[in-house]
């Protein structure tokens, strides 16, 4: 009995010094490794000084892809835009049915996502100098269960989402510099 | 009287696990204003000089440095001299970082940080964000007292 009771005022202890509050991770501000092949994965030049075009060209790929634009400040090179879908996986649906045959307990799934993309132009070199304009895009996305709570925040790091962004956005580059 | 005394204890527990689980707080809109950290103390924290006058690039350099630090732009001001922007990394990161002439030679970068719901007013986070940024910008990132 004392050491349930000491047990217990131990756990209170520990939650009183701590509260609730966790502080901020150490490398969340820091840079690593990884930041230059993040950035080269999200990143690509197009040989032109003409931002505006890529711009342009990135907002109707946003479009084309379902995205709504959200903010946008032309003098500084970005665009964000976000999409609300389905995020419900087959392998997710089919174990939670399993458990609740099983066990008889309901187990919450991925229901719903927003995925948000923030796109970012700059350019480089002087007016007479060669020059090249990059764009580099980053994704991440909020997963919601289907009681409504929050279960998935991250970012979207899969080389292939990137590579395919960046195939689109050369065919949209390329459309809008038709006006198409 | 053994029991009564049982009772008490009980009691006793329950108020201080409720106020484990909320600390002390008497009125949750007192949150609007709250900070722990002095004004002047957070402000050094989370302020550095740079040596340019160049406010767009400053703005653009501070984007390219979200971005590589994981961030997704939220918002961006070249009027205000703004930029917010989120990171999701399994926890809630925001940051709005502002920038503003600070005599004739001379910016101000100042950037404020929220995790999940709580203010950053340490100093260390703030530090690591202006080393990452004066790398970027090839200049040094200096105190301001």
């Amino acid at each position: 009995m004392t050491g349930l009771r000491s047990i217990a005022g131990l756990l209170i202890a520990g939650v009183l010094i701590a509260g609730c509050q966790q502080g901020i991770p150490k490398e969340a501000l820091q840079l690593t490794p990884q930041t230059l092949s993040d950035r080269q994965m999200q990143t690509r030049k197009f040989e032109t000084r003409d931002e505006k075009l890529l711009l342009q060209a990135s907002a109707g790929l946003l479009q084309d892809t379902g995205f709504n634009i959200d903010e946008s400040e032309t003098s500084l090179g970005v665009i964000v835009g976000s999409k609300d879908r389905d995020a419900m996986e087959t392998g997710q649906v089919v174990m939670a049915v399993i458990l609740a045959g099983l066990f008889g307990v309901y187990t919450p799934i991925d229901d719903e996502q927003k995925i948000r993309a923030s796109i970012v132009t700059r350019g480089y070199g002087d007016e007479d100098t060669p020059s090249y304009t990059s764009v580099r895009v980053t994704f991440q996305r909020i997963v919601w269960d289907t009681q409504g709570k929050i279960n998935k925040v991250q970012r979207l790091n899969e080389p292939k989402m990137y590579q395919e962004f960046f195939d689109r956005l050369s065919k949209a580059v390329f459309l809008e510099a038709r006006g198409i | 009287m053994k029991a009564k005394i049982a009772m008490n204890k009980k009691a006793a527990l329950v108020v201080l696990a409720v106020f484990a689980v909320t600390g002390c707080q008497a009125n949750s809109k007192d949150q609007l204003f709250a900070t722990s950290a002095s004004q002047v103390q957070l402000r050094s924290f989370q302020t550095r000089a740079f040596d340019t006058t160049d406010s767009e690039n400053t703005l653009r350099t501070v984007i390219a440095t979200l971005q590589d630090l994981g961030f997704v732009v939220d918002k961006a001001d070249l009027d205000l001299g703004t930029v917010s922007a989120t990171k999701l990394d399994g926890y809630l990161l925001r940051m709005t970082v502002s920038v503003r002439p600070r005599g004739e030679t001379q910016l101000l970068v100042r950037a404020n940080a929220n995790y999940q719901q709580q203010a950053v007013e340490e100093a260390g986070p703030y530090q690591q964000f202006f080393t990452a940024l004066e790398k970027a910008m090839f200049l040094e990132a200096q105190e301001v007292s």
